[in-house]
């Protein structure tokens, strides 16, 4: 390559409904690394896109839960391979984001991919750990199993780019619900990316959405949004959670809010946090 | 649709009264604060009137806990919990609703006959359904109380710790027990607010527990209005709140704990669909709306209120329809061919009759039983409404009365459309004789509970509660211990 060569510049965008897009409001903003330096120009969501972004989810979710368990295990296993390929990539855009050195941030990349390859072998054993027959005293075949609770708003971590957002985005995304995610303000690259590779991914547009921009401008359209069904506040502080949450008291939303030991992969609290046990009753006769 | 009075040549017979008679039941006159395993008064000494709605004579006087009971109660179950029931193996705790369980069989014609004085539902019903369900809800939590680390949620699961728990008016001793026995079974102590028109079978719970020598101060009951379950949501001693009732006051309880670290399952209303292809069993899909609709005088969270029928066989199941309900038996609760009782309140009954009429406002058509209602007490009459558009008052808000909104559909697409057009989502209704079918409409409604050729059944091991407005959370089977775990 020349060194005459001028370098093109790209500006990261929102993925609303399958498409990168730039705010409908044409704003943008700029992103730093750790040191301060201009890394690249982000799209600024708006809390129109947010609420486009929720019109998408709503839209696409039916078919992402009504498309087998191996299915959504496949195209979650298949967004790990898209990481993969590009981790390079994604180790230089989380050790600019977080200010790693080369090994951390080689490390937060692979356990991220590890992370998806965990929730991609999940999608099909849910049902049989969390649901079940109920023996009811009657004539009756009985059964519970776990369902998607719908739209899930997520607030991803804000300073864990890519490994908070995996945890964040892929258990909702594992047990079919449609996913409208807030990325991290300061360090959205590294989620945006992901997004990027999910488009490859054979997701159906607007299962994952990923909205970039002023977390308390945008995040208050998410928190009262009516069709909203849940609500992961863990990138909000504490002040913005309790007011959030009390916005979203209004639709009756789950709210998920972390406490410590939540990393722990056994604990299936981030799974369950948006599950909805629906148990049919069906009579046995002749 | 058309809608003309049936003829029907069974609504002529007519059936000799068969009372169950009160003699089982004593009811004192007048009963205080169940705290630290004692009755005691309110500390106002104030007290409100608890009537026989199928009557309106005042049965007994009910103490009103204010805010420094309820103090005195979260106190109660804390000690209770740090000295006696968190330290208490598994196997004892179950051993204690296992005796609590066999009570409630022992005495359940007193409580069925109290049940139904107090609540006015028909004396069948709590015999048959609120007082055994209740039984046998002890008893299946009994045996999950020292199995708690196959439970799924872990291998030594902690409880929360002081309970705090609000149960509404229409299956007042049967919610009590959905709230109670899987709180104490993983080891949480309680405090139990009945709703402020039935808090009677509370009143002889208190009574079982102490004759069952549960330690006192695990659970404890404090009668009063809205003011006291308030004063209960908002007591910082209490660890988790579990509430029985409407979306609205479910909404304020979600809003006010937004902030603290308390846990909150809630079981809300509904607009239940219940939906008949054209390919169901007429007779049996029949009785099964009616069941839907007219079980306990309507006044069911997750009642059939909304009835979707095919277009082809519309008229058809109108007509039979209209016919059964002209054979329901409406009246005295205590008598024991009573199929439908009494309204459970006044101010119940007014909101039934706002709803009802804006029904005819907009345009639907009405018919009512041609029952006759007794003089005294609170009486509306089974009303099925028809030609009911998705807009109307009548297909969108929860009536919790004998009101049956009848819409039509001509594909199953459209079926699922409408039934998932709500903000509710509790329980639903598919009645067809095609299995793949009913599979197919259960996978795509919205709803915790969807009933397949049947309707308004409930079971301990079956888990019940909402998606959407109608709450989260579950009562019953392995399910309704998560909400009482720390996990």
């Amino acid at each position: 390559m020349s060194n005459n060569r001028v370098a093109v510049m790209k500006t990261y965008k929102l993925l609303i409904g399958g498409e990168f897009v730039r705010s409908e409001s044409g704003r943008s903003y700029e992103v730093q690394d750790a040191d301060g330096a201009f890394i690249a120009n982000v799209a600024q969501g708006s809390r129109k896109d947010v609420r486009d972004a929720v019109v998408a989810a709503r839209a696409a979710q039916p078919r992402w839960q009504n498309a087998t368990a191996y299915n959504r295990g496949q195209v979650l296993y298949r967004l790990a391979e898209m990481a993969e390929s590009r981790r390079d990539e994604l180790v230089h855009q989380v050790k600019a984001a977080e200010g790693l050195s080369t090994p951390d941030a080689e490390s937060t990349v692979s356990a991220s991919i590890d992370l998806i390859i965990y929730y991609a072998g999940w999608t099909d054993k849910v049902a049989q750990v969390l649901g079940g027959s109920n023996p009811v005293a009657g004539p009756f075949f009985n059964f519970s199993v776990p369902t998607p609770t719908g739209v899930i708003g997520v607030l991803a971590p804000t300073s864990s780019s890519l490994l908070g957002f995996v945890q964040t985005v892929l258990p909702p995304l594992c047990s079919g619900n449609a996913v409208v995610v807030m990325a991290s303000e300061e360090r959205p690259i590294p989620g945006l990316l992901l997004g990027e590779m999910s488009a490859t991914a054979d997701f159906p547009g607007g299962v994952l959405n990923i909205i970039s921009g002023q977390l308390g401008e945008v995040a208050p359209t998410l928190a009262s949004h009516e069709d909203v069904d849940g609500l992961d506040l863990t990138g909000a502080s504490i002040e913005q959670a309790g007011e959030w949450a009390r916005s979203a008291a209004d639709s009756i939303k789950r709210v998920f809010v972390p406490r410590s030991g939540d990393e722990s992969l056994s604990s299936l609290r981030r799974l369950r946090a948006f599950i909805e046990t629906a148990t049919v009753w069906h009579t046995i006769g002749q | 649709m058309s809608s003309t009075p049936p003829s029907s040549k069974l609504g002529s017979l007519d059936y000799a009264p068969a009372l169950e008679s009160k003699s089982s039941a004593t009811i004192a006159a007048h009963y205080g604060l169940f705290i630290e395993g004692a009755f005691r008064e309110a500390s106002s000494s104030q007290s409100f009137s608890s009537i026989n709605p199928a009557t309106e004579e005042e049965l007994t006087t009910i103490s009103q806990a204010n805010a420094a009971d309820v103090d005195a109660a979260v106190a109660s179950a804390r000690k209770a919990y740090d000295s006696v029931w968190s330290k208490m193996p598994g196997a004892e705790r179950g051993k204690y609703l296992y005796r609590i369980a066999r009570i409630i069989q022992e005495r359940s014609r007193e409580l069925a006959v109290v049940e139904t004085l107090d609540n006015g539902k028909p004396i069948r019903e709590s015999r048959d359904v609120d007082v055994p369900t209740a039984a046998a809800h002890f008893f299946y939590y009994a045996g999950w109380a020292d199995k708690l680390e196959h439970a799924g949620f872990g291998p030594s699961p902690r409880p929360l710790g002081v309970a705090g728990q609000i149960v509404p008016w229409n299956f007042p001793l049967l919610m009590a027990a959905w709230k109670l026995a899987p709180a104490l079974a993983t080891g949480n102590t309680c405090v139990l607010k009945p709703a402020e028109t039935t808090s009677l079978s509370a009143m002889v719970l208190a009574d079982i527990l102490q004759q069952a020598d549960l330690p006192p101060g695990v659970v404890n009951i404090i009668t009063g209005d809205g003011s006291t379950g308030a004063a209960l949501v908002a007591h910082p001693g209490v660890d988790k709140i579990a509430f029985t009732g409407s979306t609205g006051v479910g909404r304020q309880i979600q809003r006010s704990l937004a902030t603290t670290t308390k846990h909150v399952t809630l079981e809300l209303g509904g607009k239940g669909a219940n939906i008949v292809f054209d390919d169901a069993p007429l007779d049996e899909t029949v009785e099964g709306i009616i069941d839907g609709i007219f079980f306990n005088q309507g006044h069911v969270c997750c009642a059939g209120s909304r009835l979707l029928v095919q277009e082809s066989i519309a008229d058809d199941i109108l007509a039979r329809l209209l016919r059964r309900v002209d054979q329901l038996r409406v009246g005295d609760p205590m008598d024991k061919n009573t199929d439908v009782g009494a309204i459970n309140s006044a101010e119940q009954l007014e909101r039934i009759r706002v709803l009802a009429n804006a029904g005819d406002e907009e345009g639907a058509t009405r018919y009512t039983s041609s029952c006759e209602l007794p003089k005294k007490g609170f009486w509306f009459a089974p009303t099925v409404f028809s030609n009911v558009a998705q807009t109307h008052r009548i297909a969108r808000e929860e009536i919790f009365g004998p009101v049956l909104s009848v819409l039509t559909f001509r594909t199953p697409e459209e079926a699922i459309a409408k039934a998932n057009n709500t903000t509710y989502g509790l329980a639903c209704g598919v009645w067809s004789e095609k299995g793949s079918r009913t599979l197919w409409a259960a996978q795509r409604l919205r709803a915790g509970v969807v009933w397949a050729n049947t309707y308004n059944r409930f079971d301990p091991t079956s888990p019940f509660g909402g998606v959407r407005e109608s709450g989260f959370g579950r009562e019953g089977g392995r399910h309704g211990l998560e909400g009482y775990l720390d996990v």
